[in-house]
C-alpha cells in the first residue's frame, strides 16, 4: 500500500517546475497507507506560495486514480519545517533539466552561497535579483555562458 | 544544552489570542499595503522582489490566522476579511497609506516611508520571531521558525535599499530622513504587545516587551552609526492611535473596504 501510494505521489509535480515531484521536493514528510486509508503530511516550500492548494488537490486526485483508496486525507504541517536540503539528488537534477540551479548545499558563515549554472555548470554567475518569479526561486546571470537562469533559493534553519 | 523547564500553553487564553491578532493583522495589513506597490516600484527588479516580499508575509498571516481559527476564534477568511477596524490589532504604522493618491491612477506613493517602514518593521517581527521560538505555546514556537527563515531574505532586502538611500545624499537622504522622522512617531506601536503585555511575558509566550526594544536598538545601532543616522528612544511614539487597543485611522477604514469588496460580495463562495 505504502509503494502504491508512494508512486501515486511521484506523479505529483511542482505546478510551476513540472519536472520535478514533490517527493523529490522533499515535502512529503509523513505518509501512512493502509488497507484502505492513506494520510500525507506535507510541508510547505514558502508560506505564501499559491501552489499549495494545487498541490493538495493534485495529490488527492492521484491517490483517488490508484484506486485502491476509500479515505484520502492531505494536510500541511509546519513542523519540521521545510529546508532547501530536503531536496533529493534526483530533484537536484530534475531542476537542472527545467534550467533552474540546485539550491546551494553549503552557506558560509558570511551568508555567502555559489550556484553553478544548470546549463554549463560554471561557477562563474552573478544574483541579479534574489526574489525571482515565485517565492522558492532567485534570478541570476552566468557570465561563463551568458544566460540568465533561475536558481531555487537556500532556505534552511540556521538562518 | 539544558534549556530551562517551560510550561507549556495548551488551551486558548486573552494573552495568547491578543498576540495571535497582532501578529496576524500586523503582516495582513503591511502586505496589503505592499501589494499596492504592484506595477510603481522604482524599478522591474523591485516590483518582483517586493511583491514576492508581499507575498510570504501574507502567507504568514495566513499561518496565524490558521493559529486563531483552530482556537474556534473563526474561518481564516472571516478574521482577514470580515473584520471591522475596531477589532483589528495592527499597529497604527503598519495602515498608513503609501502615500497620496490611489494605485489605479494617481499614485504619488513615497518610496523612501516605504524602506524605512518595512526595514524598521521587519527587524522588530525578526526579532519577535527569534523570541517565539521558545514560545511555551508550542505551534507558535512551530511557526516562527518557518517564518525566520523567510525573513532572512526579506530583512536583507531592505537594508540594502535602507543603507544605499541613506548614502546617497541630496534629496534622497533628505527624503530618507523625512521618512524615519514619520516612521518614528508611530513606531512605538509596533513595538508594543499591548494592554496584555505583561501576562503574555509571565506565560512565556513570548519576552518581556522591554527586552524586545532594547534588541531591538542593539541590532539596528550599527547600521544607523554606519549611515550617520541618530535614533533615541524618546523618538518612539504612538502619534496616530494605539492600534493594539483598537484604535486606528481612515486610512485602515479605507484599506479594508477595498481588500474586502470582493470577499464581502458573498462571503460563503468558495474561489
Amino acid at each position: 500500500m505504502a509503494e502504491t501510494a508512494l508512486a501515486a505521489l511521484q506523479k505529483v509535480k511542482d505546478p510551476e517546475i513540472d519536472s520535478i515531484s514533490i517527493v523529490d521536493l522533499g515535502m512529503v514528510e509523513i505518509l501512512e497507507a493502509e488497507v484502505r486509508e492513506v494520510t500525507v503530511k506535507l510541508l510547505p516550500t514558502f508560506m505564501g506560495c499559491p501552489a499549495l492548494d494545487i498541490i493538495r488537490k493534485n495529490v488527492e486526485a492521484e491517490l483517488r486514480k490508484a484506486g485502491v483508496f476509500e479515505r484520502i486525507e492531505v494536510q500541511f504541517i509546519h513542523h519540521p519545517p521545510w529546508t532547501s536540503d530536503r531536496v533529493t539528488e534526483k530533484g537536484r537534477k530534475q531542476l537542472k533539466e527545467f534550467g533552474i540551479g540546485p539550491p546551494p548545499k553549503r552557506i558560509s558563515e558570511t551568508g555567502e552561497w555559489h550556484v553553478e549554472c544548470p546549463f554549463c555548470g560554471s561557477a562563474y554567475t552573478t544574483m541579479d535579483n534574489l526574489f525571482g518569479p515565485t517565492a522558492c526561486r532567485s534570478i541570476l546571470y552566468c557570465k561563463a555562458c551568458r544566460n540568465p537562469f533561475e536558481a531555487m533559493k537556500p532556505v534552511s534553519t540556521m538562518m | 544544552m539544558s534549556k530551562p523547564e517551560r510550561k507549556l500553553i495548551d488551551e486558548i487564553n486573552p494573552a495568547l489570542t491578543s498576540l495571535l491578532y497582532q501578529l496576524a493583522d500586523d503582516d495582513f495589513i503591511l502586505a496589503y499595503r505592499g501589494s499596492e506597490w504592484l506595477g510603481l516600484a522604482p524599478h522591474i527588479e523591485e516590483d518582483v522582489a517586493f511583491s514576492s516580499i508581499s507575498q510570504d508575509t501574507m502567507g504568514h498571516a495566513a499561518m496565524f490566522y490558521q493559529l486563531l481559527q483552530d482556537f474556534g476564534e473563526g474561518d481564516v477568511d472571516h478574521l482577514a476579511h470580515g473584520r471591522k477596524s475596531s477589532e483589528r490589532k495592527n499597529a497604527v504604522l503598519l495602515e498608513m497609506v503609501n502615500g497620496p493618491g490611489h494605485y489605479l491612477s494617481t499614485a504619488q506613493y513615497d518610496w523612501a516611508f516605504a524602506v524605512i517602514r518595512n526595514y524598521f518593521y521587519i527587524q522588530s517581527k525578526k526579532i519577535r520571531m527569534d523570541s517565539l521560538k521558545n514560545s511555551s505555546y508550542q505551534p507558535l514556537a512551530e511557526v516562527a521558525v518557518k517564518v525566520n527563515m523567510e525573513l532572512y531574505y526579506h530583512l536583507l532586502h531592505w537594508k540594502t535599499w535602507f543603507v544605499q538611500l541613506m548614502e546617497a545624499g541630496g534629496e534622497a537622504r533628505s527624503r530618507m530622513e523625512a521618512a524615519v522622522k514619520k516612521t518614528l512617531a508611530d513606531f512605538g506601536g509596533v513595538l508594543s504587545l499591548g494592554p496584555l503585555a505583561k501576562e503574555m511575558g509571565e506565560q512565556g509566550l513570548i519576552e518581556e516587551e522591554e527586552i524586545l526594544k532594547q534588541r531591538w536598538f542593539l541590532m539596528m545601532k550599527p547600521i544607523f552609526e554606519s549611515v550617520n543616522l541618530t535614533v533615541s528612544e524618546a523618538d518612539f511614539a504612538m502619534k496616530n492611535g494605539n492600534g493594539r487597543k483598537g484604535e486606528h485611522t481612515a486610512d485602515l477604514d479605507a484599506a479594508l473596504s477595498t481588500l474586502s469588496e470582493v470577499y464581502s460580495a458573498d462571503p460563503a463562495a468558495s474561489w
